[in-house]
């Protein structure tokens, strides 16, 4: 029995140490927020917060990450939707929107460490392949996320 | 291949079709309140919409939303008629009837340019009605799914509207002249608030549905023509949103899948394993052409699956002797030589459109070989799809689908039990583009879901067998030429294309239908150009290898060939690649206030900053015309592009925000193909496995790209989901060749 912490809550799950994070929030945790792209850490869209890093989750073994801080794209908003949510809402940038809750994350875990990152640092922070090819919005809505940040109280 | 086409006498013999009615008018799309369900506390209006006590108004989508907004333009549509407020508005997904069914994307299929509306064109589409209708096709693609519910779904908010209002006029004693309606909400003409539209619900039951009703005109329109916010933002935002992939039923099981190495590879034999399956394996299925394994855990089936030779399965396939020794090289090499010397399986040959005269001679050619490869979707979301024999007898499907109707069809005809007992649920795609229009996952679903009966089992495959196992664009070799005469203009264009036709394979592994051989209808379109003389010819090689239909289909690859090779004309007469495409669009008035409008949004008079080049492209699709500028530049042989310019008049705009999303969504779609796109064959297999090796453009690659919406005043509706991605690979080809000089013919785009 491997015991996890996440979004805040401790929870435990039988099931094989190396089975890879990604898998066991999908199918054990029954959290389907974060996603299945690619299994190589190419695409970015199972990105999740360990110990307030973006990780990529299929490629991180459950056993490592006992005891470790993990948050989800469900465990990212409080009583109300996080800043980076809010932003990516106003500029509509969703369209078929597999792949945002991996951005929201890694964009999250970015303005936590920079709070006004360059275009360069955000281009190096956010390397996740999006189809839909939103990347116009999502700058939008990155550069109103770091606004919306600084003006929280 | 002979050229054949569908009679429905053939069809008479195949089992699983339903003959529905025939229609061609919105009011036999309208549909009776009994076609959709209502929950306790709601009623019906008609087939489309009913509405809650609280006012919630829902609409059926009978389309997939895969993030070209078609629910939140569907629901547009509905509001304006109904004068609802924006924020009552929700869907929810519709059943397979024949009032759904989409008309349009058999319409849209015939060979004639949307803009023909010569006898012969209009006559080909009223057949098309009238084989959508006995078809009873639902499906999402080919751009079409707005222009196909513009007229039925107005019409049935209209409807409802009409009978709101007949409701307030009994309920207030004031007549229907007298009444006005706004806001959700039922008022007199003075503005004198009677009563929402929730608070008219009990009165609903005994309104008669009207016979006729006409939806507003244009003039008056309040929602449609704005950026209203879309309806599944939120969720898709929050993490909320239910992909196929996140669908979870009690007592849910995976399957993972291996399919053969080859296409047509046939499973011959699987010994069973020596020791006892591990934990949490079910079973093995053996399928014709695949093994699946299933499990309490998808991870656990596909590591189960992918283990070595020693400990895990040992499928041995039959494999075909012609896809084995399919090599890239040899297979363009076999392109090449039909390309000289096959005889066409169609032709389009157009008459001179100048005033007869003598034909002027031909004193210069001008050659060229284009080549396109294959290509994979590669959506976001991998491929899956959820089935469970339930307890009532009943087949039920959760699938991101393209087409509810075939899901319902094949998984009738698979599992072998009337179409009737079969309950299609479409979810959210993350990511259609054509690929989810193919039933193969509903056929291996079912099949797995048999083997353990009485389990909902959710196949998924990896994304390797997604790469090597798609049904492909097809790769695509073009002979172009031109003649020019004495005084250098240009008199004659032709092409001869070599590509397997996704429209003749997909019918016959869909549908039983027999392959028609043809080309697809939208790679040999009738040109906008006015070329003196004109002739397009097409090969369609027979070959094992599946091809099916990608995001802009044939236009996207002719769409490069074409609008490079005008690049070549215009640099071999000394023309501006504007100012020749001006020329040869003389009196095509929509396809010139787009060209015109790119032109002067991307400053293409001006020089652009140093080290910097533009290409110009511009193509019709789908009743659409997008033109597109894209600046260049190109630093250690690797393209950079910095700016792309786009314009497009896709006729009445419903939604702003949603055609601008979708020129953008196209044109990077477009761009990721260009810059990396290209699967190859060894030995029959794909070589490409994952993202690594098959790329997509990031972030930190994507342009700056600007739309410009045109409004010339044409009536029809156009799509907008496909017509951004033709014009930007030859964009940057154009682009290229502006600034280093080097033509490049071949995707994806290699600097020498």
């Amino acid at each position: 029995m491997i015991e996890l912490r996440i979004n805040g809550t401790f929870r435990g799950f039988d099931v094989e140490l190396e089975k890879p994070l990604l898998w066991t929030l999908r199918e054990n945790a029954r959290l389907t927020g974060t996603k299945y792209g690619c299994g190589v850490g190419a695409c970015g869209a199972c990105t999740v917060h360990i110990d307030g890093e973006a990780v990529r989750s299929c490629t991180v073994a459950t056993g490592d990450v006992a005891g470790k801080q993990i948050v989800t794209i469900e465990g990212l908003a409080h009583d109300k939707p996080h800043p980076v949510q809010r932003a990516w809402i106003e500029q509509q940038v969703a369209q078929c929107g597999y792949c945002q809750p991996g951005f929201i994350m890694a964009t999250a875990a970015l303005l936590a460490r920079i709070p006004a990152p360059s275009d360069e640092q955000i281009d190096q922070a956010l390397t996740n392949i999006c189809r839909c090819g939103s990347y116009d919005a999502m700058r939008r809505a990155v550069r109103r996320a770091i606004v919306l940040i600084a003006r929280r109280p | 291949m002979r050229r054949r086409t569908i009679v429905l006498g053939s069809l008479a013999g195949a089992a699983a079709l339903t003959l529905g009615w025939w229609f061609a008018h919105s009011r036999d799309r309208l549909g009776d309140r009994t076609m959709f369900r209502a929950g306790s506390g709601q009623i019906a209006f008609n087939g489309w919409l009913k509405i809650d006590s609280n006012g919630r108004i829902v609409l059926a989508v009978p389309r997939a939303e895969m993030g070209q907004g078609i629910h939140t333009t569907l629901a547009q549509l509905a509001a304006e008629e109904l004068d609802a407020r924006w924020q009552d508005m929700s869907i929810e997904d519709a059943d397979d009837l024949p009032i759904y069914r989409n008309v349009e994307i058999l319409v849209d299929g015939v060979p004639f340019s949307p803009d023909d509306r010569g006898r012969v064109a209009q006559t080909a589409r009223w057949a098309a009605t009238r084989v959508a209708g006995i078809f009873g096709l639902s499906a999402t693609g080919g751009s079409t799914s707005t222009r196909d519910a513009w007229e039925p779904v107005r019409v049935a908010g209209a409807a409802a509207r009409n009978m709101l209002v007949q409701a307030a006029s009994r309920r207030f004693s004031i007549p229907i002249s007298e009444l006005v309606t706004a806001d959700s909400q039922v008022l007199t003409r003075e503005g004198q608030r009677l009563a929402s539209y929730g608070e008219l619900v009990p009165l609903l039951a005994n309104v008669t549905p009207p016979i006729r009703v006409e939806p507003k005109s244009p003039t008056n329109f309040r929602l449609i023509g704005r950026s209203v916010e879309r309806l599944d933002v939120t969720a898709k935002t929050m993490g909320t949103a239910t992909f196929g992939i996140d669908v979870r039923v009690p007592g849910m099981v995976y399957a993972a899948i291996r399919h053969g190495p080859v296409p047509g590879s046939r499973l011959r034999s699987l010994p069973e394993p020596v020791d006892s399956l591990p934990a949490g394996i079910r079973s093995i299925v053996r399928l014709p052409h695949a093994v699946a394994v299933v499990a309490d855990s998808w991870w656990r089936a596909e590591r189960f699956l992918a283990r070595d030779e020693d400990n895990g399965l040992k499928p041995e396939w039959e494999l075909p002797q012609d896809a084995s020794r399919l090599d890239s090289p040899t297979l363009w090499a076999r392109f090449e030589e039909l390309g000289r010397t096959a005889k066409a399986d169609f032709v389009r040959e157009l008459p001179k459109q100048g005033p007869a005269a003598e034909p002027l001679p031909t004193v210069r050619r001008l050659d060229a070989v284009y080549k396109a490869p294959y290509l994979a979707h590669a959506t976001m979301e991998p491929m899956n799809c959820t089935a469970w024999f339930n307890s009532r007898g009943g087949l039920e499907i959760w699938m991101p689908n393209q087409s509810a109707s075939l899901v319902r069809m094949v998984a009738a005809r698979t599992a072998n039990i009337d179409p009737d007992r079969v309950f299609v649920r479409t979810t959210y795609l993350g990511g259609g583009f054509g690929r989810r229009a193919e039933m193969d996952l509903v056929r291996e679903a079912v099949l797995i879901a048999r083997e353990v009966r009485g389990t909902p089992v959710q196949l998924i495959w990896s994304r390797e067998e997604d790469l090597r196992h798609d049904f492909y664009r097809p790769m695509a070799l073009a002979e172009m030429s031109a003649g020019l005469d004495e005084a250098g203009r240009l008199v004659e264009f032709r092409q001869r294309l070599v590509a397997q036709s996704p429209s003749s394979q997909f019918p016959k592994r869909n549908l039983g239908l027999p392959e028609n051989g043809q080309p697809d209808p939208n790679s040999v379109e009738i040109p906008a150009y006015r070329f003196p003389s004109y002739r397009v010819e097409a090969v369609v090689p027979d070959l094992p290898i599946p091809v099916g239909f990608w995001r802009s289909v044939g236009h996207s690859h002719t769409a490069f060939f074409e609008e490079s090779f005008i690049d070549e004309i215009a640099d071999a007469t000394r023309t501006s690649p504007l100012d020749l495409r001006r020329a040869l669009l003389t009196g095509r008035n929509r396809h010139l206030a787009v060209l015109d409008r790119v032109a002067a949004a991307a400053n293409w008079h001006s020089p652009p900053p140093p080290g910097r080049a533009r290409g110009i492209a511009i193509r019709a699709s789908f009743g659409s015309i997008v033109a597109q500028v894209a600046e260049i530049s190109i630093d250690r042989g690797q393209i950079r592009v910095h700016r792309v310019v786009c314009a497009i008049d896709c006729g009445p705009v419903i939604n702003p925000a949603i055609v601008i999303h979708q020129m953008r969504s196209g044109i990077i779609y477009g761009m990721s193909a260009a810059l990396f796109g290209e699967i190859t064959f060894v030995g029959g297999r794909v070589q490409q496995d994952n993202f690594p090796s098959y790329d997509a453009v990031r972030l930190a690659d994507a342009p700056q790209i600007d739309v410009h919406i045109v409004e010339t005043g044409h009536d029809a509706i156009g799509g907008v989901g496909e017509p951004g991605t033709p014009p930007i690979a030859p964009a940057i080809g154009n682009a290229i060749f502006a600034l280093t000089g080097q033509r490049l013919r071949a995707l994806p785009f290699r600097i020498a």
